[in-house]
C-alpha cells in the first residue's frame, strides 16, 4: 500500500515536473499541458503515435533493466539496437525469397542475435578483460554508427543504389498493423508480452534472483557460489538482444528500411526510461507509457510552438536527477526513523 | 605540414575535455555528463559571442553555462552518494535538451544558420589549441610532482587513507572535477567558437563521450591521453580528406578506426594497473 503511495506520488510528481519544465522555458503551462494531452491521448491518431513511440522505449528499457539489475552500465542501447536492426536488414538481403511470415519472425530472431552478441561482446570484455561496460559500450555505440553508415552506402544498399538506405521490406513481411490510417502496429504487445516476461525471470524464477543477488553485491553472490561473471556475460547478452529486438521492431513495423537516420537515440532516450521505471519491467511499462506520451505530445506541440520538440530531454534529464535526490532524501529519512525506534 | 596543423585543430575539443577528465578520474570519479557539458558550453559560448560580437566573451559566458551543472553533479554524487553514472546521463539529457529548445526558442524549429564571430588564428591555429597543448605538461607536472597531485592520486585509488592523512576527500574530488568541468566547457567553446563559427543542435556528436574512452586509452597519463585524441583529430581530417578522394577502403573505416583501436589497446591491456582503484565508486565516509 506504501508502495502505491509512493508510485502515486511519483506520478504527480512527474505532472508536475513536466508543468515546471514548460514554465522555465517559457511556455504557456496550461495550453502547453493541453496540447500535449491532446496530441498523445486525444484521438486515435494520437493515441497511436503514443504507442508507437513507446515500443522501442519499453523494450530497449526492459533491456536496460536487466544489464543495470545485474550491476552492469550498459550505455550501449544505442548500439545494441542498431546492431538488431543491421542484423534484420541482413537476413532480408541474404534470402530475400523468404515466405513473408517466415522473414518477419527470422527478423525478430536475428533482431535478438544482433543485439544479443553485441552486448555479449561487452560483457566478455568486462568479464575477461576487465574493460569497464561503460567505456566499451560507449566505444562500441560509435563503431555501430558507423558501421551502419557502411553498410547502407556499401552491402545492404538498395538494388538501385541511389540513395544510402536498403531496400524496403515488402508489406507482406512487416509486422501487423491494427488499423491502416494509423502506425499502430502488433510490435507494441511483443514489447508488453517482453516486459511481463522479464519481470517473470527477474522476480519469479532462480536465474532472474541469481542476477539480482549479483547486482546487489557480487561478492556476497560469489560467497553463495553464485558465478558472478557467467551471470554478468549472461546479462549483457540478453539485455543487448533485448535492444536488438527494439531495433528489429523498428525497422520492420514501423520504417521498412535501414538508413543512417536509423539510429533515433532509442537506445539512450531508454535508460532514463529504465532508470525512472525503478529498474522494474512494470514500472518501466508505466514509465515508457509517460515519455512516449510526451514524445507524441511534444511533437504535436512543435508544430504550434517553437522548441516543443526537445523539451523532453530537459524533463527527462531533470526528472533523473531530481528522483536521486529525492532518493537520497527517502534513504536518509529512512535511517532517522531507524536510528530512533 | 599544413596537415599536422589541421589535425592539431581537429583534436582540440576531445583533447581539452580528455585532459581535464584525466585528472577528474585520477581523484576517482567518472564524469559521463562530460558530453552535456560541453554541448552546453557550445551553445552558451555562440550565444555569448553572438550577442557581444565578441569571442572571448562568449568563451566567458560558456565557462560560467557549465558551473551550475558542476555543482547539481557535485551535490548528486560526493554529498548524496548517488551513482556517477546515473548522475551524468541526467546532466546529459538536460544539457541536450536545455540547449536544443533555447536554441529552437531563439531561432525557430529547423534552427537558422547563425554565423558568429571567431577567435583570431595564428598560423591556423587558435589560442585555445596551444593551450590545450600546454595543458598536457602542466597537468603531468601538477599530478606528478606537486603534494596537491599526490592528494588527488591518492583520493582516486584510497580515499580512506586520505582522509586518515587530514585531507578533505571530497573538497579535493570538488576541486578534481572542477577542473575537468572548466576544461570541458574550454572544449565545447572550441567547438562552436573556432571550429564551427556556429551552433547546430547537438554539436558536440559524441565527442564528450569519445573524450571519456580515450582517458582509458591513453592509460590516464596526461600525455597518453593528447595522443590518443590526437589520433582522433587524425581519423576526422583523414574523413575530410577522402570523402573528397573516394578511396578503396571506405571512409567509415578510417572514422572507426580510433575507436576500434582503443577497444583493442583496452582488450590487449586489459584492467591493468593504471585504472585508478576507487574510479566511480561513491565516497564511503562521508559525514
Amino acid at each position: 500500500m506504501r508502495e502505491a503511495g509512493v508510485r502515486f506520488g511519483l506520478l504527480c510528481a512527474l505532472i508536475g515536473f513536466l508543468c515546471l519544465t514548460l514554465a522555465v522555458f517559457g511556455f504557456p503551462v496550461v495550453e502547453s499541458v493541453q496540447k500535449i494531452g491532446e496530441g498523445a491521448f486525444g484521438s486515435r491518431a494520437g493515441f497511436a503515435r503514443t504507442m508507437v513511440q513507446m515500443t522501442p522505449l519499453l523494450l530497449a528499457g526492459c533491456g536496460m533493466v536487466v544489464a543495470w539489475r545485474a550491476g552492469m552500465y550498459n550505455i550501449g542501447g544505442e548500439g545494441q539496437y542498431l546492431c538488431g536492426g543491421m542484423a534484420a536488414a541482413s537476413l532480408f538481403k541474404l534470402f530475400p525469397a523468404m515466405p513473408p511470415q517466415a522473414l518477419s519472425i527470422g527478423i525478430l530472431i536475428s533482431g535478438v542475435i544482433g543485439g544479443g552478441a553485441y552486448g555479449w561482446l561487452a560483457g566478455w570484455l568486462y568479464v575477461r578483460r576487465g574493460v569497464q561496460v561503460v567505456i566499451s559500450t560507449i566505444l562500441m555505440n560509435v563503431i555501430a554508427v558507423y558501421l551502419l553508415d557502411y553498410l547502407v552506402t556499401g552491402p545492404l544498399q538498395e538494388s538501385k543504389h541511389q540513395n544510402p538506405q536498403s531496400d524496403r521490406l515488402p508489406e507482406l513481411a512487416m509486422l501487423a498493423k491494427f488499423d491502416l490510417q494509423t502506425d499502430f502496429h502488433s510490435g507494441m504487445m511483443v514489447a508488453i508480452l517482453v516486459a511481463v516476461a522479464v519481470w517473470f525471470f527477474l522476480y519469479r524464477t532462480v536465474p532472474g534472483f541469481k542476477l539480482r543477488v549479483v547486482g546487489e553485491n557480487p561478492r556476497v553472490a560469489r560467497a553463495n557460489l553464485i558465478p558472478a561473471e557467467r551471470v554478468q556475460l549472461q546479462s549483457m547478452m540478453l539485455s543487448g538482444g533485448l535492444c536488438g529486438l527494439a531495433g528489429a521492431v523498428q525497422y520492420s513495423a514501423l520504417v521498412g528500411y535501414l538508413s543512417p537516420s536509423f539510429a533515433e537515440n532509442w537506445g539512450f532516450l531508454a535508460i532514463p526510461v529504465a532508470l525512472l521505471g525503478g529498474l522494474h519491467p512494470i514500472g518501466v511499462i508505466g514509465s515508457s507509457l509517460y515519455f512516449g506520451a510526451l514524445l507524441a505530445g511534444t511533437d504535436y506541440l512543435s508544430r504550434s510552438s517553437a522548441g516543443g520538440k526537445s523539451i523532453i530531454f530537459a524533463m527527462q534529464g531533470m526528472a533523473v536527477l531530481a528522483y536521486l535526490g529525492f532518493n537520497y532524501l527517502r534513504s536518509r529519512r529512512a535511517q532517522f526513523v531507524g536510528a530512533e525506534s | 605540414m599544413s596537415w599536422f596543423i589541421q589535425v592539431l585543430f581537429f583534436s582540440t575539443p576531445t583533447g581539452l575535455a580528455a585532459l581535464g577528465e584525466t585528472v577528474n578520474q585520477k581523484a576517482g570519479q567518472l564524469n559521463i555528463g562530460l558530453e552535456g557539458m560541453m554541448l552546453t558550453a557550445a551553445y552558451f559560448g555562440a550565444l555569448g559571442a553572438e550577442i557581444t560580437g565578441n569571442p572571448a566573451l562568449g568563451l566567458l559566458l560558456g565557462v560560467l553555462s557549465v558551473v551550475p551543472l558542476w555543482i547539481i553533479q557535485n551535490l548528486l554524487t560526493i554529498h548524496a552518494r548517488q551513482d556517477q553514472v546515473v548522475v551524468g546521463t541526467g546532466i546529459n539529457l538536460a544539457a541536450i535538451g536545455i540547449t536544443s529548445t533555447l536554441f529552437q526558442q531563439r531561432y525557430g524549429d529547423a534552427g537558422r544558420l547563425i554565423t558568429i564571430p571567431t577567435f583570431a588564428r595564428f598560423g591556423g591555429l587558435d589560442a585555445l589549441v596551444f593551450f590545450m597543448v600546454v595543458m598536457a605538461p602542466v597537468i603531468w607536472f601538477a599530478l606528478h610532482r606537486t603534494a596537491w597531485g599526490l592528494a588527488i592520486r591518492a583520493a582516486g585509488e584510497y580515499p580512506d587513507s586520505v582522509e586518515s592523512a587530514g585531507f578533505s576527500v571530497a573538497k579535493l574530488r570538488w576541486q578534481a572535477s572542477g577542473i575537468g568541468a572548466s576544461l570541458a566547457a574550454l572544449a565545447g567553446a572550441h567547438l562552436a567558437l573556432s571550429i564551427g563559427g556556429t551552433f547546430v543542435q547537438e554539436m558536440t556528436a559524441g565527442r564528450g563521450f569519445v573524450a571519456l574512452a580515450m582517458v582509458s586509452f591513453g592509460r590516464w597519463k596526461p600525455f597518453g591521453v593528447l595522443g590518443a585524441c590526437l589520433l582522433v583529430g587524425f581519423a576526422e581530417f583523414l574523413r575530410f580528406y577522402f570523402q573528397v578522394r573516394q578511396p578503396i577502403v571506405p571512409y567509415q573505416f578510417f572514422l572507426a578506426l580510433p575507436y576500434v583501436l582503443a577497444l583493442v589497446v583496452l582488450i590487449i591491456v586489459g584492467k591493468g594497473t593504471s585504472a585508478p582503484m576507487d574510479l566511480g565508486r561513491p565516497l564511503r565516509s562521508n559525514k
